[in-house]
Formats: C-alpha cells, structure tokens, sequence
C-alpha cells in the first residue's frame, strides 16, 4: 500500500514536471534553445562591463576575463564569489565527517588483505603519474576541460591508491589540515587584495594582467585561484579518505 | 544519426542500472550499479557538450563515491564478525 | 530522448527515497535522484550543432555556435557538494552500525 502510494506519489511528479515544460514558452525544447536571449551570450561574448568585439584565440588582449575555457570564467572570476561559498560548503562537510568518525588515536583498519612488494613498489611508481596528471589538470583550468575540482580530487585519488596499496600507510594528516587552511585563507587574502589595490575595486576583482587569451601565463589570477581551490579540495577529500579507513584505537 | 542511436542506447541502459540499483537484494551489487551508472552519465554529459562537467563525474562520481560506499561496507562487515 | 531519461531517473530516485527501508540504499537513491538532476540541468542548455563552450585553435573565435556555458559552470559545483553530502551521510551511517549493528531502519530501536 504504502508502495503504490509513493508510486502514485512519483507519477504526479513527473507528469507536473513534463507538462510544465510542454507548456511554457520561456522553456525550450531539448536542442532549441536560444543562447542569443540568456546571460550566457554576455559571458561567451565577455560583454558584461564592456564590449571587446570579436574575439580570437591567440591574438586578443586585455579582456575583461581572460580564460580561453568559458565555464573556468563563469566559475573561477564572474561567479567566484559563488566557488568561495561552495568551497566553505565541501570544508564544513569534512569537519562533519571528522566529527563522526575522527578521534586522537586512531589506527588502520585490518583489511583481511597483505599487499605484496610488487604491489606496494608498483603502486609508488602509479602514485606519480596520477598525482602529476591532477596537479597538471589544476594547473590547465583555464585552457583545457578540468580545473580545481577534478584536479583536486585525482590528487586525492593518488592518496587512496597508497591507501589501498598499503595496508599500514597514513598521510600526515596535521599537514593536510594546515595544507587546507592555508589554501583557503590565501583565497580569500587574495580576494581582499582585489578590494585594496584597485581604487572602487570589488572583493575577488582581478588586480593582474589578463594576457594574450589562450597563453598559459593568462587570465591573471584566474589560474592561481584554481590552483588554490585544486590543493583546498584534494587535501579535503584525502582527510575523509582517512577518516573512512581507520578506527579507533583499542 | 549515430548519436541518436548513442543517446537513446545510453538513456535505456542508464534507466536499467538505475532501476537495479534501487532493487536489487544485495547492498554491494547495488552500489556497483551505481558506480556504472555514473560511468553512463558520463558519456550523457559528453553527447551534451560539457566536457567539465564529465571530467567532474568520471573522477568523483564513480570513483571516489563508489569507494566512500565500498568503506562503508567493508568496516560494517569487520564489526559484524 | 536524454532530457526524459533524466526526467525518469529523478523519477525513480524520489521513488526509491520513498520506499526503501535500508540506510545505504537510501544515499545510493539519493545520488540517483542527484545524477538524475544533474543531466536534466546540463539538458536545458544544449543546443543542436553546437560545440563545447571552450576556445581552442580549432575554434578560435566567438561567433561560433557554442552550447549554454552557465549549466555546466552549476553543475561543476553541485557534484563536489554532492559527494561532500554523500561522505557526511556515510559517516551517519557508519555511526549508525556501530550503535545498533544493523543497517535496516525497522530492525532498530530495540536496545
């Protein structure tokens, strides 16, 4: 009964969300939509302040927001102030999850499970090339798909592939702490240098040069912030991997 | 005309494993489910053109999720004993 | 067809919130519903032809026609809080375990 309820329940749902689109004209069908009438036209046109013209990979300067990749200019400078609070979300959640699960002594847990040497030296040597790979996507944020996020949490893939290589290794868990913090006071100092350099500046306005749009060495504090956001998100979520795989000490 | 054929192979499929994972009896092959699912969902955000968005998914959603749930499991399991 | 897919799946997601009785498969539901969310988001900004909204020199200038930047820029976002959410509600379960040694909600309460 109580199942065919929730079923009734779940039909009502859809039908209200599937008519609503049916019928609304600001809504558009999958495929239609018209980018010329959203907000989005002025981020990919980098016309909310000013009007540069046409663009061209390689050639144009001095943009309002400099990064070739447009989804990296909506998160990491039109809406950075948006990443700042998500970022303070992902930080409360690990301090729950340390919380629940953290303590003082806390030691491994017993996986039933001995990895052997060529486990435990092979792993070392992968261990590199995903952390190189993560560290290299933070850093390409505003040229290439990827950014902070993902980057981030490939180095905190790396950490778990030691984990589960080895059955008695821990990260040094008070240098993940500091690591964290560090990054994201330096976000926000970096965001309160914006407010002081530049007369009627704003918080987290870029106070750099924007750059030739597509170089590596572009888009001003764009890739710093990114990079900042990559390290604050690894060693948060390598902190909740560690915190899963250990127990409190008898 | 090959990605409409894609697009609707990889709705159908993600419908099945979505409804497997809700139903299925055992708790590990449900989060495996959802670990493939995820892996679906890629592909979808790839046909959509956001290649941010499933670079995100292909890290978090199918790894480090599925390894949260599996540690969940496996310590459950330790106490049970 | 990848819009109404995601439209079912936020469908079955509620639907397994609602009915299941078993604290792992309750988050397991919940990140149905939340994948589910996600490609309908993505879905409302896709336009046919369009290219992905990043400049390379292949594409190098922006009277291209390129996809609606906005959604994904959200949703990049809501999967990192998404799996923040799902880490907190294990921990929850984990603590559950360990108080009542089981994970079914109708087989708690007795001690």
């Amino acid at each position: 009964m109580k199942n065919f309820l929730a079923f009734v329940a779940v039909l009502v749902l859809g039908f209200l969300i599937i008519t609503s689109l049916n019928n609304n004209e600001a809504f558009p069908n999958y495929g239609e939509a018209d980018i010329s009438e959203r907000v989005s036209q002025a981020y990919i046109d980098r016309s909310a302040t000013e009007n540069p013209g046409d663009i061209t990979f390689g050639e144009t300067t001095d943009l309002e927001s400099g990064p070739a990749n447009i989804v990296t200019a909506i998160v990491a400078d039109y809406r950075s102030f948006d990443t700042l609070g998500e970022v303070t979300v992902l930080f409360i959640s690990s301090l729950g999850v340390a919380l629940l699960l953290g303590g003082v002594n806390r030691k491994r847990i017993d996986l039933d499970f001995h990895p052997n040497f060529m486990l435990r030296v092979g792993s070392r040597a992968l261990f590199g090339i995903i952390l190189m790979t993560g560290v290299y996507v933070a850093i390409h944020g505003h040229l290439t798909p990827g950014g902070g996020f993902p980057g981030g949490a490939m180095i905190a893939s790396s950490m778990l592939l030691l984990y589960l290589a080895d059955d008695e290794f821990r990260v040094k868990i008070k240098g993940f702490k500091m690591l964290e913090s560090v990054a994201g006071s330096l976000y926000v100092l970096i965001g309160l240098t914006g407010l002081l350099l530049i007369s009627g500046g704003f918080f987290l306005e870029n106070f750099l040069d924007n750059g030739v749009i597509g170089n590596l060495f572009s888009a001003g504090i764009v890739p710093i912030v990114y990079v900042l956001i990559g390290l604050k998100v690894g060693s948060e979520i390598s902190g909740i991997i560690d915190n899963f795989l250990t127990e409190e000490a008898v | 005309m090959l990605v409409n054929i894609l697009e609707i192979v990889v709705s159908v499929l993600m419908l099945v494993l979505a409804f497997f994972a809700i139903n299925s009896k055992s708790l590990i092959k449900s989060v495996m489910f959802l670990s493939s699912l995820s892996m679906l969902a890629v592909v979808g955000f790839v046909l959509m053109k956001a290649p941010d968005v499933a670079v995100t998914e292909a890290v978090i959603g199918s790894g480090l999720v599925t390894t949260l749930f599996v540690f969940t499991l496996l310590s459950a399991r330790k106490v049970g004993n | 067809m990848l819009q109404y897919a995601a439209i079912a799946m936020l469908m079955l997601g509620l639907y397994g919130l609602l009915t299941q009785r078993n604290v792992i498969k309750i988050i397991v539901s919940l990140n149905i519903f939340e994948i589910g969310l996600n490609l309908f988001i993505i879905s409302v900004g896709y336009v046919d032809d369009g290219i992905a909204p990043i400049l390379t020199s292949n594409f190098n200038n922006n009277g291209l026609i390129f996809v609606d930047p906005l959604p994904s820029a959200l949703v990049l976002t809501a999967i990192v809080i998404g799996v923040g959410t799902t880490a907190l509600a294990l921990a929850l379960a984990n603590n559950i375990y360990q108080k009542y040694g089981t994970f079914e909600i109708d087989e708690m309460g007795e001690e």
